[in-house]
């Protein structure tokens, strides 16, 4: 579908709208969950995502994309931000952004990288990092509207940066159709079986599915990972037009 | 007319004199780039110099390394906004370069690997304001930065500094190079503010 | 216009605020063929490099150029010339 995705009025999707920060959540000791309300928005699918702008006193602007972590709630939009060390603006929307303070935000975007709640077939999400953002954007949409089943592989360095961990927890918990497994990079839990490293062939084999389950892939995350994990599923026998990718750079 | 935020400052810009209007002092180096970091080796890389009437000179690294070369320290100002003050490099001058070549032209293009370029007047080569670099702070050139060897222009908004550079025509018309074909301007002075055409 | 918080190459995903100031219909999930070597691909899955001093998107077979957008105050460039045919699925 090319026109954005959901239908809205043209001029209301191109332009830089007001957005007030309405509440704040921490999620990780690096990531925080900030709900913006923008009047009158028109909605959005799992996996798009919104640029945010910042305008300083002195005029000066600057601009970075967010992910959406929610499905659409009326006016309300969430979105997951990680802390980047030096970083200019995710330290500040961490950090400094108060609740009635102003961004604008552009939006929906991505017209590629969703998924939407009618298709049926079965679904794998590789994660990496904050890469699980719009991943968890598709596990909400999911609950109560789609019985697809979803896995969901989440790699992170330790597991004090995961981010949603009880909410994920408690879906996996609560629906079979749910499965969630973290492959740990740097720092495993203790009593775990699985030694720390990067994501490889095995931890898809084990927690994914496979390529005759003919799932539609979405795989988020920083760029090397992104790159390695298509190459392991397309390796696999994953056709690579069911493999959707978004790559935030970064290592 | 845009929204403010309250708090949101984005880099600091402390004047004192050595930064160009818009500009913030960097400690570390950014990296930018329009492509994947060419891979050249010393065997093959060449520098060439072509003129408006096509006579072309080059230079191998054995001979560019051979040519009396100069230690330089300068500032450098990014289009980006970014200054780094008192960066050291090591280079042969254009001047040494050019030195014997036979040209009417006002203009050069340069080229680099990866296929890059940046237009920039003839004038603004000469006279002690440009150099093929291979060293920064000390050590040879590293690739994300430009090395093997990169021009060093300082006076003149970094992206007309071109990494991986490979030569440069010398031509009698001006011709817009890869960012300035896009909107960036064709001369780039940081003093001026000459970052866009038109400005 | 942007610096960013990581270092790239990003993909296409990435141009679709930028784009969206010009283009009426979503770009991301258009098929750009490419000049050089013919593939058609995504536009989300080109390889881009920027946001800064522009974006460029790289055919993610050959790495030839295939747009670049540069945003000053007050106008937009694009160059489209490395894509030599865009294809937008259009509803029935």
């Amino acid at each position: 579908m090319a026109r954005a995705a959901v239908p809205g009025r043209l001029r209301a999707r191109r332009a830089w709208r007001p957005a007030v920060l309405l509440e704040r959540r921490t999620e990780s000791p690096s990531a925080r969950t900030l709900v913006l309300g923008v009047d009158a928005w028109a909605g959005h699918l799992p996996g798009q995502h919104i640029d945010v702008r910042l305008t300083a006193e002195d005029g000066y602007q600057t601009a970075r994309s967010y992910s959406l972590a929610a499905p659409a709630a009326g006016d309300r939009l969430e979105i997951t931000v990680q802390r980047a060390d030096g970083g200019e603006v995710s330290p500040f929307l961490t950090d400094e952004l108060g609740v009635g303070d102003r961004v604008e935000v552009r939006g929906p975007l991505g017209g590629w990288f969703v998924w939407r709640p009618a298709d049926p077939g079965p679904v794998l999400l590789v994660a990496g990092g904050s890469g699980v953002v719009p991943l968890m954007a598709m596990i909400r949409a999911r609950a109560g509207v789609s019985r697809a089943p979803f896995r969901l592989i989440y790699s992170v360095r330790t597991p004090d940066d995961r981010i949603y961990a009880a909410e994920l927890r408690r879906r996996a918990a609560d629906d079979g159709g749910l499965d969630v497994a973290y492959v740990y990079t740097r720092e495993a839990p203790a009593g775990g079986s699985r030694p720390p490293g990067r994501i490889g062939a095995d931890d898809l084999v084990v927690h994914g599915w496979p390529p005759d389950f003919e799932p539609a892939c979405y795989v988020c995350g920083p760029t090397p990972l992104v790159e390695a994990v298509a190459g392991l599923l397309v390796g696999w026998g994953h056709h690579p037009e069911r493999i959707r990718t978004e790559r935030f750079g970064g290592s | 007319m845009s929204v403010f935020t309250r708090g949101f400052h984005g880099r600091r810009r402390d004047d004192d004199g050595r930064l160009p209007p818009g500009q913030y002092l960097t400690d570390d180096f950014p990296v930018l780039s329009a492509g994947p970091t060419p891979q050249v080796s010393l065997d093959h890389w060449a520098f060439a110099v072509r003129t408006e009437s096509g006579v072309e000179r080059a230079w191998s690294w054995a001979e560019l390394t051979a040519l009396p070369s100069e230690t330089v320290t300068v500032d450098i100002h990014c289009v980006t906004r970014w200054t780094k003050l008192e960066t050291q490099w090591r280079g042969v001058s254009l001047d040494t370069l050019l030195d014997d070549v036979e040209t009417a032209a006002d203009f050069a293009l340069v080229h680099s690997y990866g296929g890059y370029t940046t237009n920039l007047p003839l004038d603004d080569l000469l006279d002690g304001q440009a150099w093929v670099a291979f060293e920064y702070d000390g050590e040879s050139l590293a690739p994300e930065h430009g090395g093997p060897a990169r021009l060093l222009v300082p006076h003149l908004y970094f992206w007309k500094s071109a990494k991986w550079v490979r030569g440069l025509d010398l031509l009698l018309q001006d011709e817009p190079g890869f960012w300035e074909q896009l909107g960036y301007h064709d001369y780039g002075d940081p003093w001026r503010e000459q970052r866009y055409q038109g400005d | 216009m942007t610096q960013t918080e990581t270092t790239g190459p990003y993909d296409g995903n990435a141009l679709a605020g930028p784009l969206s100031e010009v283009f009426a219909l979503e770009v991301t999930a258009a098929l750009a063929r490419c000049r050089g070597c013919g593939q058609s691909a995504p536009v989300a899955t080109l390889v881009v490099y920027g946001p800064e001093p522009g974006l460029v998107g790289r055919c993610p077979g050959c790495s030839d150029v295939l747009l670049r957008v540069v945003r000053t105050p007050d106008a937009v460039w694009l160059d489209l010339g490395g894509i030599s045919a865009l294809r937008f699925a259009v509803p029935t």
